[in-house]
C-alpha cells in the first residue's frame, strides 16, 4: 500500500529558532516531512538544539519558517497531536495519581463543566493497561519509578488518541523493561499508522527503531534513511565541534 | 454574656470562618504551583489600592475598596514581570522589591491623606480588627456586617468556579506546557486566580489585616500538602485545617485571658496565624509519609 496520497501529517520548511533577537540561532534552516506510519528518530550531540526542534515545532517557542500539521496549523489539529516533554518539565511532587495523568488526555473529549464518569476513568484505566501499570493507577506519580512515569505519560498520549507523536527523550533514565515495552508499543501504533517523531540520544541499534532519521547539529547534517543518514561522514559532522 | 456572644463573638467567628476556607482553597493553589510567595507581594500591594478608594468613596465602601485594590494588585503584576523581563532581575527579587515599595507608598498615604476622618488606621491595616466586628441583631439581615456579606460572595464564587473548572484547573496547574499544546489558555486560570486571591486578600483584610492574612493562605494549604496525595483532599484538608485553627484561634484570643484571669485583651488575628503556623509545623513533624519521622 502507497502512504504518498495521505496527507503528510508534519511538514517543516525552513525552520529557524533563536530565543530572543540578539542571540544567534539554535536552529536554522531545517526542512522536513514526516509521513503517515512512519517512526523518526531525531539524533545529534548534547546541545544540538534537538528539544528546541519539537518545541519550536509546537509554538513553544519563537521561531521562523512554516510548520504544517496535516492539512493545517496547529490549533486546527491540536487533539491529533500528542507531546511527551523531557522528565523533568513537570513537578513530580504535585498531588496527582497515574490514573489522574493518564485522564487529562480525555479532557478536550469530555469538555468543558462536565465531571469525570466512571466509563472515563475505566477508558484511562484500558490505556494504562497497555503500558503495564493498571497495578500503580492510584499511585501518586512520585512514587513511580522513571521508567513507569515515563509510561503515564505514554498512557496520556494514548488517551488522547493522537495521530502524531512527539517525544522528547522517551528513552531517558529509563529501566530496559520500560524501553522495550515502548519500542513495542511504537512499532504497534505504527501498524495502526500513526506517526512518531522521536528524540533518541542513542546512535546504535537507531536502525532498528526508525525509518526516517533527523542527524541535528544546529542545522540537519544529514536525514533519510538509517543507514544513509548514519554514515560514518555524516556523524563525524554532527559530532565533531562546529567551527566558529 | 449570651447576648455579648451573639453580638460580638458570633459575627466574628462567622468571619474568621469564611476567611480560613477562602484563603485555604486559594492557598491550595498558590502552594501547589510554588508560588506561595504571591500572596505576600498581593497582600501588600493592595494598601495604596484600598486607601485610594476609601478617599475617592469617603468610607470603607467596599465596592470603592475592591477596585482599588484590585487594580493595585493587577498594577504589582505588572511591576514584577516589568522589572523580571526589562530589569534582568530574578523573579524572587522583583516581587520583594515591589511589594514593600507598594506597601510603603500605602502607608504614607494612609498617613497623610487618610487622618482621622476616616476609621482606617496603620495597625488596623497590619493586625486586623476583628474585635471591632459586631452584629447588633444576628437574626436580622439589615444589619449583617459588610464583611460577612463580602466574604459569603466571595465564597460563592470561589467554590462554583472551582467546581466548575476543576479538572482544567488540575490540567493547567499541574502540566501548564502540555495544556498549552492541547489548547487551554493557561494564562486565564492563572489570571482568575490571582484576581480571586486578590478580592480575598482585600476581603479578610479588615478581619485579618495584611500580613495576617498570609499566613491563613499558606500554613493549612503547606501543611495539607504534607498529608494527603490527592488534589480533592488536598482541598477539603487544607480547609478543615484553616477553618480549625481559625475557630480554636480566635475563641483561645477572646476567651482564654478572661478564663484565666487576666484583664486584657489580644489580638484575635495574631492568635490565629500562631495557631495555624503551629498547624504546619505538627504537620511536618508527625505527616505519616512525608513527616521528619516518617521512614
Amino acid at each position: 500500500m502507497s502512504m504518498d496520497n495521505t496527507i503528510a501529517p508534519l511538514s517543516v520548511k525552513d525552520l529557524s529558532c533563536r530565543y530572543t533577537r540578539q542571540n544567534n540561532y539554535a536552529l536554522r534552516d531545517i526542512s522536513f516531512t514526516a509521513k503517515a506510519g512512519t517512526i523518526t528518530g531525531v539524533l545529534g550531540p548534547n546541545g544540538a538544539g534537538k528539544s528546541t526542534f519539537l518545541k519550536s515545532i509546537l509554538d513553544l517557542l519563537p521561531h521562523e519558517g512554516s510548520v504544517k500539521f496535516f492539512d493545517g496549523t496547529l490549533a486546527k489539529n491540536r487533539q491529533k497531536i500528542a507531546y511527551i516533554p523531557q522528565r523533568s518539565s513537570v513537578d513530580w511532587d504535585f498531588p496527582v495519581s497515574a490514573l489522574d495523568v493518564c485522564l487529562m488526555g480525555l479532557y478536550p473529549r469530555i469538555g468543558w463543566l462536565r465531571r469525570i464518569s466512571k466509563a472515563h476513568k475505566e477508558e484511562a484505566m484500558h490505556y494504562l493497561e497497555q503500558v503495564k501499570l493498571q497495578d500503580f493507577a492510584h499511585r501518586q506519580i512520585g512514587a513511580l519509578s522513571g521508567g513507569q512515569q515515563q509510561r503515564v505519560f505514554m498512557a496520556r498520549a494514548l488517551a488522547q488518541q493522537a495521530e502524531l507523536f512527539l517525544l522528547d527523550e522517551p528513552m531517558a533514565g529509563v529501566d530496559q523493561k520500560t524501553q522495550t515495552l515502548l519500542f513495542d508499543l511504537f512499532s504497534d501504533l505504527k501498524q495502526k499508522g500513526k506517526t512518531m517523531l522521536i528524540i533518541h540520544h542513542n546512535l546504535q541499534a537507531a536502525s532498528a527503531h526508525f525509518d526516517h532519521i533527523l542527524l541535528l547539529n544546529q542545522t540537519l547534517v544529514a536525514q533519510g534513511a538509517p543507514e544513509q543518514a548514519l554514515s560514518e561522514d555524516a556523524i563525524n559532522r554532527a559530532y565533531s565541534p562546529i567551527e566558529a | 454574656m449570651l447576648d455579648q456572644f451573639f453580638i460580638i463573638d458570633f459575627p466574628a467567628l462567622v468571619i474568621v470562618t469564611l476567611a480560613s476556607i477562602l484563603c485555604a482553597l486559594l492557598g491550595s493553589f498558590l502552594v501547589l504551583t510554588k508560588q506561595a510567595v504571591m500572596i505576600d507581594a498581593i497582600s501588600h500591594s493592595v494598601l495604596p489600592g484600598i486607601v485610594v478608594g476609601v478617599l475617592l468613596s469617603g468610607s470603607f465602601s467596599i465596592l470603592y475598596v475592591m477596585a482599588g485594590a484590585l487594580t493595585s494588585a493587577l498594577i504589582a503584576v505588572l511591576l514584577v514581570y516589568v522589572f523580571q523581563h526589562w530589569g534582568k532581575i530574578e523573579q524572587g527579587a522583583a516581587i520583594g522589591a515591589v511589594f514593600t515599595a507598594m506597601f510603603a507608598f500605602g502607608v504614607l498615604l494612609l498617613e497623610t491623606q487618610v487622618g482621622s476622618r476616616i476609621h482606617l488606621d496603620t495597625q488596623h491595616v497590619l493586625y486586623g480588627a476583628l474585635e471591632l466586628t459586631y452584629w447588633a441583631n444576628p437574626f436580622e439581615w439589615s444589619s449583617m456586617p459588610t464583611q460577612i456579606k463580602t466574604l459569603a460572595v466571595l465564597l460563592i464564587i470561589t467554590v462554583v468556579f472551582l467546581l466548575a473548572f476543576f479538572k482544567e484547573l488540575r490540567l493547567t496547574t499541574f502540566d501548564p506546557t502540555y495544556a498549552r499544546i492541547m489548547g487551554y489558555k493557561t494564562y486565564l486560570f492563572q489570571i482568575t486566580l490571582l484576581v480571586l486571591i486578590s478580592l480575598v486578600a482585600v476581603g479578610c483584610f479588615e478581619a485579618t489585616g495584611s500580613i495576617l492574612v498570609i499566613a491563613l493562605f499558606i500554613c493549612p494549604a503547606a501543611a495539607a500538602r504534607m498529608l494527603c496525595d490527592q488534589m480533592t483532599s488536598q482541598l477539603l484538608l487544607s480547609m478543615f485545617i484553616g477553618l480549625f485553627c481559625a475557630v480554636t484561634g480566635y475563641l483561645s484570643s477572646a476567651l482564654l485571658p478572661m478564663w484565666l484571669g487576666f484583664d486584657m485583651t489580644v489580638n484575635s488575628a495574631s492568635v490565629i496565624a500562631l495557631f495555624s503556623g503551629i498547624g504546619l509545623i505538627i504537620a511536618i513533624i508527625a505527616s505519616p509519609k512525608y513527616g521528619t519521622f516518617a521512614k
